[in-house]
Formats: C-alpha cells, sequence, structure tokens
C-alpha cells in the first residue's frame, strides 16, 4: 500500500510542484530548508489545506482529487499528524488525550498498553499536558495520533521546537516506534541528523521541487546534491553485524559485500544496524603496491572506484563518491588532492576510514521500494 | 425569574455566539445587529416591541395562548422573557469572544484524530471557552435582577409575580415613609451584586485552572 502524493499550488512567494511516492512501511523524510514546501505537503495529506491541483492515494484508496473533486475531510481520512507545537488538548488529562482519536477511530491493531510501553509514558498518563516537559508533550502527540488507528502518520518537524537534549530523549524513541510501525509515515524535518537517524527514503526538496527522492543509502551518498555540499555530509550505509572481537575490542560490520571494523557494539551478531561515515572523515589514496595496513593505526583500507565529482565551491572542497562493491560512500577533499591524485571518474582509489569516525546507528534501514529517478 | 432568563438564554447565547463566530452567510452582518439591538435601544422601547409581538393580540402572543394557553403578558414568565431580550447581546459578545479567542489549532487537531464539527463544539470548543461563558452568564444574571424598563413595560411590577428588585425599590419609594424598605432592598442589591461578582471571579479561576491557564 504506497502512498502517493502529487500537487500543485502557487502560493506569493513560491510555485509548488511536488510528486513522489513513498513505500508502504518505513520512514519517508521530506527534507529541505523552510519554504520548500514541506509543511505544505503535510497539510495537504491531512486535508487541512486544499491546493490548486492535489491527488493523494493511499494504495488503491483515493483520499483526494481535485480533477474528481474527491476531498476526504481531514476527520475522515484518518491520517494521523503530530504537529510541531503538539496541540495537546488542555482541559484533558495525557490519558483522555491519548483516548481522544481511539474513541473516534475503528476497532484497529495499535493497543493502548502497547502505545504507552512503546513511549514511556507510565508516569504521565494522570497529569495534565501544562505540567509536562516538551519532549514529553510531543511523546503523547505521536501515542495519540497512532491511537487513532491512522493509515498513514505525518509528523511535522516533531523535534524542531525541543532543545538538543530533549532532541537526544525523543529520537530513541521514535526510532524504536518507526522500526515497527507497518503504514507509511511522512516525516518532515530540516535536521539532517534527524534524516540519518530515522528515515529509509528521502524525499529531497527545494523551492517547491522534488530534488531527488530515493533509498536513503543512495540520496545521502550522491556528490551532485545540495546534501553533499552540508557540514555534516556523508553516507549512511545499510549494515549487518558480522562478527565481535572481544579482545581487540572490534566489531566487523558487513556492507554490500565491504567489511567495515568499528569499535565493539552491543548488538547481536546478524542484527541491522545503520553506519554514518561523515564525508570530512574519508580519506583517500591511490593505491601503489604497497600494504599499509601494519604501519597505521587505521582499521578500514577499502579499495573502491571514483564513480563521481562535484564541486563544493563555498568550501574550497570537492566532494568525491566512491563506490565499494555495493556499498556508496562520500569523501570530502580539497580540489589539490583531485589533481595530485588525478581523480576521475573511473580511477581506482583507496579510501581510508577511521573505526572512530564511524557512527553506528541502531535503527537499521529497511529495504525500500521507491524507484531512483535517473541522473540527469 | 433571573435564572429562568440566563438558564434558557446561555444555550439560546451560544448557538448564536457560534453562528456568528464561525459561519459567514448573507445577512449576517444584520443578524449581528438585530442581536445587538436590545443593548443600544432604550429598555423601555424593547419591553414595547416584546408586548407588541408576545401581547395576548400579537403575533406570537395569540399563536400561544390559542395553542398551548400560555400567557407572556403580564406574568412572571413574561419577565425572564424581557429579562432574557436585554441580557442576549451581553450573553453573545462574551461567549464570541471566548470562542474567537479560542486556538484554532487544537480544533485542527480534533479534526485530523476524527471529530466531526458538533463533536469538536462540545469536546474541544466549549469546554475551552467555560470560563468566557460563565462569566458572560454571571454578568447576565446581575443585570436581570436590575432590569427595570423592558419588566415594567412588558410584565409590569405586580408584587410577587413580575416585581424585580428595582420595581420594588421604586415602588417603595412612591410610598411616603417608605425610604426604610428602599434603603433594606437597596442593600440586598448591593449584596446580591457583590456575592455575584466574587462568585464569577472565583469560579473563573477555578475553570481557568481546570483548562490549563
Amino acid at each position: 500500500m504506497t502512498f502517493a502524493v502529487a500537487l500543485r499550488h502557487h502560493f506569493p512567494t513560491v510555485d509548488l510542484d511536488i510528486a513522489f511516492t513513498a513505500p508502504a512501511t518505513g520512514v519517508t523524510a521530506l527534507f529541505g530548508p523552510s519554504g520548500a514546501g514541506k509543511s505544505t505537503v503535510l497539510a495537504a495529506a491531512a486535508g487541512l489545506l486544499r491546493p490548486d491541483y492535489c491527488r493523494i492515494t493511499l494504495g488503491d484508496d483515493v483520499i483526494a482529487d481535485t480533477r474528481t473533486k474527491v476531498w476526504l475531510p481531514p476527520e475522515r481520512r484518518r491520517v494521523g499528524l503530530v504537529f510541531q507545537d503538539a496541540r495537546l488538548f488542555p482541559h484533558m488529562s495525557v490519558a483522555t488525550n491519548l483516548r481522544y482519536g481511539q474513541r473516534r477511530a475503528p476497532a484497529g491493531t495499535i493497543r493502548l498498553d502497547s502505545v504507552v510501553d512503546l513511549l514511556g509514558l507510565e508516569n504521565l498518563l494522570g497529569r495534565r499536558p501544562h505540567t509536562l516537559s516538551g519532549g514529553e508533550r510531543q511523546r503523547v502527540a505521536i501515542g495519540r495520533a497512532l491511537l487513532a488507528q491512522p493509515r498513514l502518520l505525518l509528523l511535522d518537524e516533531p523535534l524542531a521546537s525541543l532543545d538538543a537534549a530533549r532532541k537526544a530523549e525523543i529520537l530513541p524513541f521514535l526510532a524504536r516506534l518507526t522500526a515497527g510501525l507497518r503504514l507509511p509515515v511522512l516525516y518532515v524535518t530540516h535536521a539532517f541528523e534527524e534524516v540519518a537517524q530515522l528515515a529509509d527514503t528521502l524525499v529531497l526538496l527545494q523551492a517547491g521541487r522534488v530534488v531527488a527522492a530515493g533509498p536513503l543509502e543512495d540520496i545521502a551518498a550522491r556528490a551532485d546534491l545540495p546534501t553533499a555540499r552540508r557540514d555534516d555530509a556523508g553516507a549512511v550505509l545499510s549494515c549487518t553485524v558480522l562478527a565481535h572481537d572481544a579482545a581487540r575490542r572490534l566489531t566487523t560490520l558487513g556492507c554490500g559485500g565491504v567489511c567495515l571494523l568499528v569499535p565493539l557494539l552491543a548488538a547481536a551478531p546478524g542484527a541491522a544496524v545503520r553506519a554514518r561515515i561523515p564525508a570530512r572523515e574519508v580519506i583517500l589514496a591511490r593505491p601503489n603496491g604497497h600494504d599499509l595496513g601494519t604501519a597505521i593505526s587505521l582499521h578500514n583500507i577499502m579499495a573502491g572506484t571514483v564513480r563521481a565529482l562535484g564541486d563544493d565551491a563555498a568550501r574550497q572542497a570537492t566532494t568525491v563518491e566512491v563506490a565499494l562493491g555495493g556499498a556508496t560512500l562520500l569523501a570530502r577533499v580539497t580540489p589539490d588532492a583531485v589533481d595530485r591524485l588525478g581523480l576521475a571518474p573511473g580511477v581506482e582509489v583507496l579510501a581510508l576510514v577511521k573505526s572512530m569516525s564511524v557512527e553506528v546507528l541502531a535503527r537499521p534501514l529497511n529495504e525500500s521500494v521507491i524507484s531512483v529517478p535517473t541522473r540527469s | 425569574m433571573a435564572a429562568r432568563a440566563v438558564g434558557c438564554g446561555l444555550p439560546l447565547a451560544v448557538a448564536m455566539a457560534w453562528l456568528l463566530s464561525r459561519f459567514r452567510f448573507p445577512g449576517r452582518p444584520l443578524l449581528n445587529a438585530l442581536v445587538h439591538l436590545p443593548m443600544v435601544l432604550p429598555p423601555v422601547v424593547t419591553g414595547w416591541i416584546l408586548l407588541l409581538v408576545f401581547g395576548i393580540h400579537g403575533p406570537l402572543g395569540a399563536v400561544l395562548l390559542q395553542w398551548f394557553g400560555v400567557r407572556l403578558a403580564f406574568t412572571t414568565a413574561g419577565a425572564s422573557l424581557a429579562c432574557a431580550a436585554m441580557t442576549f447581546p451581553i450573553m453573545v459578545r462574551a461567549v464570541r469572544l471566548a470562542l474567537e479567542s479560542a486556538d484554532p489549532g487544537l480544533e485542527q487537531a480534533a479534526r485530523t484524530l476524527g471529530a466531526g464539527r458538533l463533536d469538536r463544539l462540545l469536546s474541544i470548543t466549549l469546554p475551552l471557552a467555560a470560563p468566557g461563558i460563565l462569566v458572560g452568564a454571571v454578568v447576565a444574571y446581575a443585570t436581570c435582577l436590575g432590569e427595570f424598563g423592558a419588566v415594567i413595560t412588558f410584565a409590569a411590577s405586580i408584587p410577587g409575580e413580575t416585581r424585580t428588585l428595582p420595581l420594588a425599590i421604586y415602588a417603595a419609594l412612591q410610598v411616603p415613609g417608605g425610604e426604610a424598605v428602599a434603603a433594606r432592598l437597596s442593600l440586598l442589591a448591593f449584596a446580591l451584586a457583590l456575592v455575584g461578582l466574587l462568585a464569577s471571579e472565583w469560579l473563573g479561576r477555578r475553570l481557568n485552572r481546570a483548562v490549563g491557564r
């Protein structure tokens, strides 16, 4: 049951023309600067805003089509929406807030006790919303939306109004929650950190257009996209825990036929994790026959091929896409290094990555079924 | 009498305030003006209009008398009607203010959770507007106690039936040596007004706490 959106809308400052398809399960992140049209997409999907043209389908169900004058009102869409500012009902307790949508929805599979458990709400049930912290409020809002048994869950920058500590507190809840949901989740954000942690599919928006859409692994590793010119640019790899070496205090991860050594993890062998490798932490070298292995502190020396180069003029840098078997890395180097090593598409290189530079994130990447647009 | 006037008038006032604040329809400005008319018209004129409409020979009054045997003019019920008419704009204004100051975002949230229009009104909008509605009702109640012009015109000043406090005070002052009675009644009016205002303040604070403000 994929979720498909196509909409066009004229705003005084920007013309939106957005179309994408999100897979049936997993988190699809709508990522882009403010004013790109992210929130408009959510408002249209929830039925709170009616664009000039809009067609929204969930599987075979048409929930909106302005051409055939189909427009389900928000209260009949069964689309859960979590607002940036939580919007809990101030005159009800947390428990009554949680049950508000549930009481109005057909019986479903999402139960109160499992939501309370998953979001850690046991101690909040009798409290009033104004006594909760921002992070607690947002957790209640997410639970309330889920209990309305939605067919689609929309999250509109749920962490944007929280400080860094609160964000760190709520991210694991979101990761756990979204990993277990069997419905499409649309997550609007302008924080790449959240995308790297939570998203499976990425839709990149800019000035009302879709710049790129596809599995997070593919999009995050593209040198030609705006994401490659961010400070925190870098590949996100889908990995499996292969083995632990307790004596050397190292864990071996397998991703796309490449092995990656990282500091010892708690996850059991066979577990799926995601690993983020920041582009500025990757060193490139030309193979010259010498084995560096024993003379260097670094563990990960991986042979690959340069696939593409992207200019990052603002940073006096060049972003290099390196294909390593089934995985792709992003490396940020100086243009001078590109000249000295003669880097160009097709050239063989070694990618050097410190074990300490690999960020292992608990939430695994889902199998994405979205199609990747061909590169122009 | 005042309680009956507020009790019957309040639901109508809430409905009217909702209509005026949430819907745009042709004739809305006219309806709005009509609702507020009793506030600016001399009370005697309002009373006389009521007498013309609800008097035993008036178009509505005759129907009520013939079909239901109900007579409003010069009865306690009539005094309530006169008070309700006079305080209706006060209540509508207070309720409307409360409804319009409510956060539309909460209603949007309720919508996405599957609540229809009437459901939202009953579960979200009205409970949140309760403090404002209460203040409107208390002010209306106090105004009823002091109503003079419309009541004397429509329901006269029948002791024990339609005589409101100010009517009684006025009647006492007409009688030689009635100053003592008038003074006692005035003291009563003073006490009632004070208790009413204090009670509304206290209730309002409690309700505000209940809705988390």
